[in-house]
């Protein structure tokens, strides 16, 4: 079976550019081939771009919330990016949501959504200064 | 006494053409007031009277017979500048119907021998076929103009790097939404702005419908990843949201263009100071 979507690492963020449209089983097989590449990679962030998805029905709405949850559930965050004009109109109007996927304009945006998060966080500076002190 | 035969119609309207024409002429330019020239009328009551008289001769007996077809195309182009020049329905008309002025003309007349009820039956026929033309281009000229209307009324403008703004004029509805929604879409990706901004200073009254339309726009705005602010909410309008219990939930409201247009150059990472200098 040859139809998988690749899964890129740059980084510590995951990227999935989808450019075909999808059926239903690749998106399957993508969403498990996804929550593997977090777990063996510790990646922080998933962009999935969908530029080249002109068609987007219910089903590949609620795989991509899933994957979302997924990744959230593994302590990544999930933007996804491109989407287009129609796509988003015909997701509204079919009264669908992302979930907890953000979403940027293009990857370069998706990249410094992600890379704006990974700011330290309050535990990491109490960390920090907690080490400090031990020295 | 039986219909005559459309030869024989046509050899008596050539052969008083003139009688006929003059009181077509007159009963038409009395009921125009003025408002086109006897030369232009003499002009097209021309066109239309050798037409009719060349379809007569060629065997037409009802308009819709094929030796009528000048005849129509003439009528049609007639009332169709009549519908653009404003004419009312009432003058479009009555510029075929005053014909049978001069038609009565030639039933008085005792020298004229032949029956022309069949011709009279065939000039109301031309009256209501104009009316038609007439009613069809005012018909066209209304949905070209609503559509110029939709277009006119949605523009959508950059007014910063990576800032498009919507200033929403008059009442919005599914129609407009769709075409506002897909303009400020479109802008969003060729531009590649982060932030969209809708003003609804020039909409007149928000209601839990309207409402809905701007939360749909936003939301389609927020899936392809950008910020959308909704800006010029006038104080009653306010007052109406608020007793509508209508609920903006998380989408950011400002009572300004220029607010909302702050607000998105702050969250660009640039300060106010930076940006007002």
């Amino acid at each position: 079976m040859n139809d998988a979507i690749p899964i890129l690492k740059i980084g510590s963020t995951l990227l999935v550019s989808i450019q075909v449209d999808l059926q239903d089983t690749t998106a399957l097989r993508l969403q498990e081939d996804l929550a593997e590449r977090i777990t063996t990679t510790g990646a922080r962030g998933v962009i999935i771009d969908i530029s080249g998805l002109e068609i987007v029905d219910s089903f590949i709405g609620r795989m991509l919330a899933t994957v979302a949850a997924i990744s959230q559930v593994l302590d990544a965050r999930t933007v996804v990016v491109g989407m287009r004009p129609a796509v988003a109109i015909t997701l509204v109007e079919l009264g669908l949501s992302l979930g907890g996927a953000r979403t940027a304009l293009d990857v370069d945006r998706g990249l410094a959504l992600l890379e704006s998060d990974d700011t330290p966080s309050a535990g990491a500076t109490l960390l920090d200064a907690a080490k400090r002190r031990a020295q | 006494m039986s219909d005559a035969s459309t030869g024989a119609l046509s050899q008596v309207l050539t052969r008083h053409a003139d009688e006929v024409r003059t009181a077509w002429l007159d009963a038409a330019a009395a009921e125009l007031h003025g408002r086109s020239s006897r030369g232009e009328l003499d002009r097209e009551q021309t066109e239309i009277f050798e037409a009719l008289v060349g379809g007569l001769a060629d065997g037409g007996t009802t308009l819709r017979d094929a030796a009528f077809d000048q005849l129509r195309g003439i009528l049609a182009d007639v009332s169709a500048a009549r519908a653009r020049l404003g004419y009312t329905p009432r003058e479009t008309a009555m510029a075929v119907f005053a014909l049978k002025e001069g038609l009565y003309a030639l039933v008085s007349d005792a020298s004229v021998r032949t029956d022309i009820t069949s011709l009279l039956r065939l000039v109301d026929d031309l009256g209501l076929y104009t009316f038609e033309a007439f009613a069809e281009a005012r018909e066209a000229i209304i949905t070209e103009q609503s559509e110029q209307l939709l277009e006119l009324s949605t523009p959508v403008v950059k007014i910063w790097d990576g800032v498009v703004a919507v200033p929403l004029v008059g009442t919005l509805d599914s129609a407009r939404t769709q075409v506002v929604m897909e303009k400020l879409l479109n802008t969003l990706v060729e531009t590649g702005s982060e932030h969209a901004i809708i003003d609804i200073t020039g909409v007149p009254a928000v209601d839990t419908q309207v409402a809905q339309h701007l939360f749909k726009t936003v939301v389609a705005a927020r899936l392809m990843g950008a910020q959308c602010t909704i800006s010029g909410i006038r104080p009653q309008i306010a007052q109406t949201i608020v007793s509508l219990g209508i609920e903006f939930g998380d989408i950011r409201t400002r009572a300004s263009l220029a607010d909302a247009l702050l607000d998105a150059l702050e969250s660009g990472g640039r300060s106010a100071a930076e940006v007002t200098g």
